[in-house]
């Protein structure tokens, strides 16, 4: 009865239709939705991910998150050399400071002072230059979304793109000369701030005049000694914070999550487009059901049991359900492709796709049911009713 | 003679939201196997409640009801639904084909549902198509077809499986006269046999001399029971 069935579905060409692009649209808001969500999140600690060489980040004991920076005195950097089981320790300097443009105008960006030897934390991929050149006087990093947008050149063209820097232009960082020497590809941070990289002692006099400057220690861990112990022991040494990447990458996501209202807002978002979708596919569904009833008090009659009919309508489910699914979930990835190279925030991991196939699975178990309870009661001698 | 239908003493009671609307009032028939039954009465006199507890898709409230000496009310659902499968075919008013399914496809589901496969399935259906004269529109949808049409795809459903009882309802009611009585001489013509029961559901007088017996109900009861003839004479003096 399984082609019975599907034809039942299809015959009616605007009913499926309309029952597909429902839970389409459920699954695209379901999947896209958290999609964009999860970019965002990710972005969160982004800059922590893109240092890729330090086992550990040391830091002030207050720090909530990456951007929290509470300076350290530049003594602790030796302090933390001289814990057993670190193989090195360098110093990184992280703030926001006002960048001088060509035209005159300001832009916060994300200055990273790398340690002047060994320019450990530096950016992930070059795409100009070389990370050595920072070696060269009042030379800086850029990178590439900064050098494009936020930090280029303003068009002789009226309302045309911004000129992107290149290497050998110049910016002004508190009164100082910056001089472009690589342009570099950083993965996006949540602010979507410029990131400039140079030296820790350039960053030093890039910066405001304070006391401590030091943001983070990176630490690497001799071989074969247990990360988590290490950690344990530099911060029962110096009182300070020590986290794993992993660790330091979930507290800043932990902080994000329960600090700001993005989790509730894509929350909601996700919610409506359950709601919304269950509600088109559902009715569609039930409505479709309704409209068959006579056909399934038809088959009643001639000898279908409950069991087929059941088999029939949860074959109907499950077949607009992949359909919707697939479509919703192709489009998302389509979404995802396009908006590739743009500010939008966009990550689609493999457990997005369970989450929407939970979403959708449930919308059509819920108008299975429903249209099945209707069915199970009908009476077959509705089909003498004219 | 051997029974196809014996009802003793049947009735039905609707509860229509609290108002209790008596629909059989302690029937009694016995329809014998290879007749040609007719239910004729006025609009709500319990012909379709009849045939609907008669076919096994209505149980009565009281009384008993047997088909080919089987109690289909003393029968689990599930037996009850085999045994509909098997031994009824139904043709109903409105044709009640599925409108996405072609004339084979329609014809194949009583096969279907009695363990066939689909394709033997629809192979024997083209074939009893042919018998009722549409075996070179095996592939249109109801909607291609013409009422007529559509009435003969639906006999030739009821009997695809063979069936030993063929409940009516109305099958001319739809249809303009000349068709009408193309549909029961044809029906007559392919579904009788000495083996098989039709009992119809009919007001349409034009198609009573198709009948080996009439029925005439009113108010939930049987008022006669007689051959064409007599029956014809009855109503006659009744107008």
């Amino acid at each position: 009865m399984n082609h019975i069935a599907l034809k039942m579905l299809m015959g009616d060409k605007g009913k499926y239709i309309g029952i597909i692009m429902g839970l389409t649209f459920a699954s695209l808001i379901m999947t896209q939705q958290p999609a964009i969500f999860v970019g965002l999140m990710s972005r969160s600690y982004s800059f922590i991910s893109d240092v890729g060489l330090p086992d550990i980040w040391v830091m002030d004991a207050k720090v909530q998150f990456v951007d929290d920076i509470k300076p350290l005195q530049d003594t602790e950097l030796y302090r933390v050399r001289g814990i057993s089981g670190v193989e090195w320790a360098t110093p990184m300097y992280k703030g926001l400071l006002k960048v001088r443009l060509t035209d005159g105008t300001f832009q916060t960006c994300i200055v990273v002072g790398l340690d002047d030897s060994t320019l450990i934390g530096g950016p992930p991929v070059m795409i100009e230059g070389k990370l050595d050149n920072l070696r060269n006087s009042d030379s800086v990093v850029v990178d590439i979304d900064g050098a494009r947008d936020k930090l280029g050149k303003p068009s002789p063209t009226p309302g045309a793109a911004p000129i992107p820097l290149k290497i050998g232009d110049t910016l002004e960082i508190n009164d100082r000369r910056a001089i472009v020497a690589g342009i570099a590809k950083v993965t996006r941070t949540f602010q979507s701030q410029p990131v400039i990289y140079t030296t820790y002692s350039r960053a030093k006099s890039y910066a405001p005049k304070e006391r401590k400057l030091l943001s983070f220690v990176l630490v690497k861990a001799k071989k074969g000694q247990d990360i988590a112990e290490l950690t344990r022991r530099i911060t029962k040494t110096t009182g300070l914070a020590a986290y794993s990447q992993a660790e330091f990458q979930e507290l800043t996501y932990e902080y994000f999550m329960h600090n700001t209202g993005i989790p509730i807002n894509f929350g909601i978002s996700v919610l409506l487009g359950f709601i919304v979708g269950a509600a088109i596919a559902g009715q569609t569904f039930y409505n479709f059901t309704l409209e068959n009833l006579r056909q399934f008090g038809v088959l009643k009659a001639m000898g279908a049991s409950n069991l087929i009919l059941l088999r029939m309508i949860l074959l109907q489910a499950v077949l607009v359900g992949s359909i919707g699914y697939g479509l919703g979930v192709g489009l998302t990835a389509l979404f995802g492709f396009a908006m590739r190279n743009t500010i939008l925030a966009f990550k689609f991991p493999w457990q997005l796709l369970l989450f929407s196939g939970t979403g959708v699975s449930l919308i059509c178990i819920f108008a299975a049911f429903i249209s099945i309870l209707k069915v199970i009661r009908l009476e077959p001698a509705i089909v003498f009713k004219g | 003679m051997e029974l196809a239908v014996s009802c003793k003493n049947v009735s039905k009671v609707y509860d229509t939201g609290g108002q209790k609307v008596t629909a059989l009032n302690c029937i009694d028939l016995d329809i014998i196997i290879g007749e040609l039954m007719m239910l004729v009465g006025p609009s709500g006199c319990g012909k379709t409640t009849l045939i609907s507890v008669v076919a096994g898709i209505l149980d009565q409230d009281n009384g008993s009801c047997e088909l080919f000496g089987e109690n289909l009310q003393d029968m689990s659902s599930k037996d009850k639904l085999n045994f509909r499968a098997r031994n009824i075919g139904f043709v109903f008013q409105s044709f009640n084909l599925l409108p996405s399914l072609n004339a084979a496809e329609n014809v194949s589901i009583p096969l279907i549902l009695n363990g066939m496969k689909r394709f033997e399935a629809e192979r024997k259906a083209v074939t009893v198509l042919e018998q009722v004269g549409l075996g070179d529109r095996w592939k249109f949808l109801p909607s291609q077809l013409s009422g007529g049409q559509q009435q003969r795809v639906a006999i030739a459903r009821a009997l695809v499986h063979n069936p030993r009882l063929i409940v009516c309802d109305e099958p001319t009611s739809a249809l303009d006269h000349v068709t009408g009585q193309n549909v029961m001489t044809m029906l007559k013509d392919v579904a009788m046999h000495k083996e098989r029961t039709l009992v119809i559901v009919t007001h349409d007088a034009r198609i009573f001399d198709f009948a080996d017996r009439i029925a005439e109900m009113d108010d939930g009861h049987i008022v006669t029971v007689g051959g064409i003839k007599a029956k014809k004479l009855s109503l006659n003096s009744a107008s």
